[in-house]
């Protein structure tokens, strides 16, 4: 789960990590009020979405009086900003974060991620920040510091220490990033994060460390127990798909293709995909129904599936372990009944209780394309697209 | 004999009295698996499918002599269960259940570094369809059926992706001795190579399929270490040739997000390496019908 940025900063300053003192409005007078609350006399006015790369796309504005504040609230609220993160749909602006800006001596890349290979909490940091993690990749790779935490006694201050020595901090900055580091650390563990962003960590003229824009990530399978966290997702960032898939324990990605898949287990439905690409069409989404999947999870997997305007045929792809086959085919045939399917449905269905399944596919006196094998599925899928379907299901049903 | 189980392998289930452990141990029950025990904390004393519940592991270990356990247990408590079979002396643990924090998978993993190579628990999973040595035992989700007994090893990631290329095989008349399902997310117990091991040893296999699929380095690693050291053919496959970047394909673990994560760059490390790699999902089995035909890829190295 993502949150903005002005959600990562409070969580943030809750472990002690220095932020920039700002406010998220959601009106234009909101954000000249907030601006004159902080004071000072330059503001930055931010986009908050779920997205990096903001500055590029215009998201980010300057301003040297409360009337550019104004100016630059009016013009952002209900702008739609495409970054590379958002793809070209981009994503329209809710809120925003007005913030004091202070001028700046150096800009410090720092996170922490979730290293697969080591099985620990992988802290990086660079000496110089502002720019994309995989842009300092790519330009000067040796610069990129790396420590890796021990998880049983979690990340000790002489880490920290080194990192900052290693970034060339005076000795006071050096205290002030500790800190920081420490407490972003703690952040990550203390919530069941999966990444933490600072980028920049900037070092000010007057020689204070503060986290100039921050990004938290958090794992999922953690969140039943960080409510505090769960409370901050915001469902206008997200495809109104994946939330109602969320709601029936579905496991949704919408693709590009025209053939809507229904497939048990994320290994099968990766590869349901790659057959139907291999038999020259195209998968129209990602699902994954999981284990025990009732007849009312099947029914709304197919009223999620046929929600996308571009599904011309639906491949429903059963391997049934913990499933069971004629649970399957019974939510299949309700979900024929109950929703109206205008598209040629084929269904594949292996596994425990496979029989049942099939008979009662057979019995219905529905016209479902019937498959044995996965070929045969993405085959009779991508021949169906092919075929002017000349009445629906829904007509034969009644 | 087979890898990790057989019929004499002593089994608890932890979670026992749950729904799906309750439908899964009478599976494995009919299925001729050496059940011995359940725990189910709070349930000590009774009797559960025909069989003694205790509250603890080390009870259960010391009543029946245990060795193995399936885990069943509801995710937030799953951690636990895991340590809790390690510390009774457990030595193979299977984890079913899906939907382990990660950061209770990294203090699982490091939990289990303080026993002895000798002694540290084999741990597969979590998130993974379990373990199926065919016509021996079984400890998993899998539908028994679907496997034929015979020389070839499967390890995947996915289950039921795993179950796929079992019943392929089924239909050509390939047999499996054992499949051990790795499971999806991002930190799990056994690795790839973990596996290919103990396959390289087992004199019951002469071939190995290994599905695996985007996110992490696991198959890239494997793939190498089969390279220098195995002499059994592979037949590999990755699974998300068509995903995009930077989405999790379901699997906590099926995310492309680093350099090496995609299928393609994982089959080509695959076919470097001399593994045959499957051209479809479709053709699990017939690749490894023609690589069962061919010669031995190299002597075993000494």
């Amino acid at each position: 789960m993502d949150i903005h940025e002005y959600q990562a900063k409070e969580l943030l300053a809750g472990f002690g990590v220095p932020v920039p003192k700002g406010g998220v409005v959601y009106t234009p007078d909101q954000a000249v009020y907030r601006a004159e609350e902080i004071g000072g006399g330059r503001w930055v006015v931010k986009a908050q979405i779920h997205s990096g790369a903001r500055g590029k796309a215009g998201g980010i504005k300057l301003c040297t009086t409360l009337e550019e504040v104004r100016a630059a609230a009016t013009e952002l609220l209900g702008k739609k900003l495409v970054t590379h993160q958002t793809g070209p749909a981009g994503k329209i602006v809710h809120r925003l974060y007005v913030e004091v800006a202070v001028p700046i001596r150096r800009e410090i890349y720092l996170g922490f991620v979730l290293d697969r290979r080591s099985e620990r909490v992988c802290v990086v940091a660079a000496p110089e920040g502002g720019m994309e993690i995989e842009e300092i990749a790519a330009r000067s790779p040796q610069t990129i510091l790396r420590e890796m935490v021990e998880p049983a006694v979690g990340m000790l201050p002489f880490q920290a220490r080194e990192l900052s020595f290693g970034l060339g901090l005076s000795s006071s900055e050096m205290n002030q990033a500790v800190k920081a580091i420490l407490g972003a650390y703690r952040a990550f563990r203390d919530l069941d994060a999966t990444m933490v962003e600072i980028n920049p960590l900037a070092i000010t003229e007057s020689g204070a460390v503060l986290a100039l824009d921050a990004k938290m990530q958090f794992d999922d399978n953690a969140l039943f127990r960080r409510p505090e966290v769960a409370e901050l997702r915001d469902y206008a960032e997200e495809d109104p798909r994946d939330a109602e898939a969320a709601k029936h324990g579905l496991n949704y990605i919408a693709l590009e293709g025209s053939i809507g898949c229904i497939v048990n287990g994320a290994g099968l439905a990766m590869a349901t995909m790659d057959m139907i690409t291999h038999a020259g069409g195209q998968p129209a989404n990602f699902l994954d129904i999981g284990g025990g999947a009732s007849p009312d999870r099947v029914a709304a997997a197919f009223r999620l599936v046929l929600s996308d305007p571009r599904v011309r045929c639906v491949l429903v792809n059963i391997f049934a372990g913990i499933n069971r086959c004629d649970w399957v085919a019974e939510g299949i045939i309700q979900a024929a009944r109950d929703v109206n399917v205008p598209v040629p449905i084929v269904a594949r269905l292996a596994g425990t209780n496979v029989e049942q399944g099939r008979a009662i596919l057979r019995d219905s006196g529905l016209s479902i394309i019937t498959a044995d094998t996965l070929a045969d599925a993405a085959e009779k899928a991508v021949e169906a697209l092919n075929t002017p379907v000349t009445r629906t299901v829904r007509e034969k049903v009644s | 004999m087979s890898i990790l189980v057989d019929e004499n392998t002593r089994i608890v289930f932890q979670g026992f009295t749950g729904d799906k452990a309750s439908f899964h141990a009478k599976e494995a029950i009919e299925y001729g698996t050496n059940i011995v025990a359940g725990v189910t904390p709070g349930k000590g004393g009774a009797t559960h499918l025909g069989l003694p519940v205790y509250d603890t592991v080390k009870e259960a270990v010391k009543a029946t002599g245990a060795t193995a356990s399936g885990i069943f247990v509801p995710a937030p408590f799953c951690a636990d269960a895991i340590m809790e079979a390690a510390d009774a002396e457990i030595q193979l643990i299977v984890c079913i259940t899906d939907g382990i924090p990660a950061q209770d998978m990294m203090r699982v993993k490091r939990y289990m570094l303080r026993y002895s190579r000798e002694r540290k628990p084999t741990l597969i999973g979590p998130n993974c369809a379990g373990v199926i040595s065919t016509g021996k035992a079984m400890i998993g989700i899998m539908p028994g059926s679907i496997y034929t007994k015979g020389r070839v090893g499967i390890v995947s990631r996915s289950g039921t992706l795993g179950y796929e290329a079992a019943s392929q095989m089924q239909a050509l008349g390939i047999g499996v001795s054992t499949s051990v399902g790795i499971g999806g997310d991002p930190i799990n117990g056994s690795s790839f190579v973990d596996m290919l091991q103990r396959f390289e040893a087992d004199d019951e296999t002469d071939a190995v399929m290994m599905i695996g699929e985007i996110g992490g380095p696991q198959e890239a690693e494997a793939s190498l270490w089969a390279r220098d050291n195995m002499s059994k053919p592979i037949v590999g496959y990755v699974a998300g040739l068509s995903a995009p970047r930077g989405r999790r394909m379901g699997h906590a673990g099926a995310i492309i997000s680093a350099f090496g994560d995609s299928a393609l760059e994982k089959a080509e490390i695959m076919r470097n390496s001399g593994l045959t790699v499957a051209a479809s999902p479709a053709e699990l089995g017939s690749a490894m019908k023609q690589a069962l035909l061919k010669p031995a890829r190299r002597p075993v190295l000494a």
